[in-house]
This record gives structure tokens, sequence and C-alpha cells, in this order.
């Protein structure tokens, strides 16, 4: 997984819960990823489909850049889609996002079934922090979860941002008891996400 | 009680027969760690969605491949939702045949398209009964006064 990461932390980050835009057309997949984000201890928000994730933000209008539209009070760290979408992909979603002012800053990871080297490239280059192969397991989330947002207060203004592949394994300290108890059972080498994409030999449908 | 343990000894059998069997994978032992006290019903609660769901994208399937003119894009689109339900879930046979199925979707294949149907009618309704047949298990032990097992 290492490849596709990159350190993201926001400068006004405290100990508040990380809210989450989850966006997902699947109600079963929306189920899963909700439990998922809160067994983590995020706040999550879930939508059915990019335009709701647009509305929610407040980008739906064509103002996203317009000083004189009035301020949203939206707060989200983090924004989670499912690429294959009726109506707007997670990648159109993914543009119109890095394409506003407000919201350019936020990490959006994206989600599919399908491990295609051509759409993790076009994502990561659209500016999409991360690429996670579906089904989504534990493991996803919070190895999300710490490299994003798991910091102790002492990296907050010391370490820079840094590029490398490794979980910090100073992090996984900030951890809380309950998920302690699962540590065992996340092991990176296991999640299939974070493994190199293999060439698709046949091309699939978007 | 030797009955909550003899419930939970059949739990974990019919459990590991379903994995071992192919009809759950993984993705099903993954959803069963999510669930706690603060959220009991939980795959019970994701489960009945995915079977709400299957059902729709069957009969859809169903009317789809029933036109004069079939389109495929439409036919493959609701064979992709229904096998990434099926990954969610854990219910790998059925997976497994919407892969098949996209096969002949892509290949316009309509004799393979109807036969994968019927498949997959076939595997939903044994994974749906399996699944119902284990949350009655899971019922009886937690009236008895036991725990569900953990699987590993």
């Amino acid at each position: 997984m290492g490849m596709f990461s990159r350190r993201w932390r926001s400068p006004e980050f405290d100990d508040d819960d990380v809210h989450v835009l989850a966006v997902d057309d699947s109600l079963v997949d929306r189920k899963v990823i909700e439990r998922l984000l809160k067994i983590t201890s995020c706040k999550v928000t879930a939508v059915d489909s990019g335009w709701r994730a647009l509305q929610y933000l407040g980008l739906d209008q064509q103002q996203e850049d317009d000083d004189t539209s009035p301020p949203h009070f939206v707060n989200v760290d983090l924004i989670i889609t499912d690429y294959c979408m009726p109506g707007m992909t997670g990648y159109e979603l993914l543009k119109k996002i890095k394409g506003s002012a407000t919201f350019r800053e936020v990490p959006v990871v994206i989600m599919s079934s399908e491990n295609v080297l051509a759409r993790i490239d076009r994502c990561l280059e659209e500016g999409a922090e991360d690429f996670i192969v579906k089904p989504v397991k534990l493991s996803d989330v919070k190895r999300l979860k710490d490299y994003m947002f798991g910091t102790t207060t002492t990296h907050l203004h010391t370490s820079p941002p840094n590029h490398n592949n490794n979980i910090n394994k100073e992090d996984k300290a900030t951890l809380n008891k309950r998920k302690l108890q699962e540590m065992s059972d996340a092991s990176p080498s296991t999640s299939t996400s974070s493994s190199s994409p293999t060439l698709s030999p046949s091309p699939s449908p978007s | 009680m030797a009955a909550v343990a003899q419930l939970q000894r059949q739990f974990i059998e019919y459990t590991t027969s379903l994995h071992n069997e192919g009809y759950l994978d993984d993705q099903f032992t993954q959803l069963q760690k999510l669930q706690d006290e603060s959220n009991p019903d939980f795959v019970v609660e994701v489960v009945s969605l995915y079977f709400e769901d299957s059902e729709k994208l069957l009969n859809n399937l169903a009317t789809a491949l029933q036109q004069k003119i079939v389109d495929y894009k439409q036919v493959d689109s609701h064979v992709h939702q229904f096998k990434g339900s099926s990954s969610s879930i854990g219910a790998q046979r059925v997976a497994t045949v919407c892969v098949h199925f996209r096969n002949f979707c892509e290949e316009k294949n309509l004799e393979g398209c109807v036969r994968c149907l019927q498949q997959l009618k076939q595997e939903y309704i044994l994974v749906r009964s399996k699944l119902e047949a284990l949350f009655r298990l899971e019922q009886q032990i937690v009236q008895a006064g036991g725990q569900i097992p953990m699987m590993e």
C-alpha cells in the first residue's frame, strides 16, 4: 500500500472525532462502511451519490469559488467514495472536490471492487489520497485512519509531513484500548488493498 | 449448561462447514467482528439489506433478459451491483457466478446469461437459507443464555 499513501494532517487537528463523508450507491456497502468508520471512532455522514455528496458540501451550485456565497460550516476531515456509481462516478466527484477552493485540501479515498492499475493511477493523479480495493475490511479503515489522523501531539508541530511508506509505529500507541484487542487481526501483510495492483488482463467497464 | 454448549458447538461446526463449502468467505467473518454489545444485530441487519437488494436485482435481471432487444450494459450493471454486495457480505459462491455472468454479458451471449441467472438464483436461495439457519442458531444460543462463539 505504501506507494499510494502520503501523510496528511490538518494543522487545526485536535482530539475531536474525525468526520468522514462516505459516498456509495450500494445500501449494503454504505451500512458496512458506516460501521467500519464508527468502530474506529469516526463520525460518519453517508450519502448514496456523488450529487448528494456535492449537495452536502455545498458544491452543487456553481459558486464554490465565489467569495460572495454564504459560508458553509460543513467540517469534513475525509471523503471516502466508491468509484463505480451511476450518474457521477467517484472519479468525477474527486475532480469536483479537488477543483473546489473550500474542499480541495480534504483527503479523498477511492474504493473500488476492481483492481485496475490504470484506474488507480488516474485517481491518484487527480489527487486521491489512497485507493482501497473492495470489500473493505476493518484493517483498511484502521490503517487509513492511523496514517492520516493517528498522531500524538508531539508529532503535530515537530515532524513535517512524511512521504515514507511505513506506518509510523508510534501512531499505534495512540490507539485506544478497544482497538488494541483487534491489533492482532490487523496485519498489514494480509490487507489486499495495500498490495501492489496487478495489471488487469481484460478491460473492465467503469 | 450442556444445552448451550451443544448449541455453541453446532454453531461452530455449521459456520466452519459454510466456509469450507465456499458459501461464505472471510468477509463474513469480518462483519461478525464488527458486531458487539452496542450493535448486537449488525450482521443480521446488513444481511437483511443484502436479501432485499438481491431480490430486486434478480427481478431486474429477469426483466432485462426478457426484453426483445437485450441491453447488455444494463444487465452487466445489475450483475456488477450484485457481485459487489455479495462480496461485501462474503457470499462467495454468489459472487463467483456473477463473474461468469459478466463474461457472458461482455460476449452478449443471451443463452449464457440466462443460464447464469438461473445459477445465480439457485446460489442466492442456498446462501439465504443457510444464513437464515445460522441466525436461528444464534438466536437459540442467546435465548438459552449463552454467548455466540467468535469465529477466527
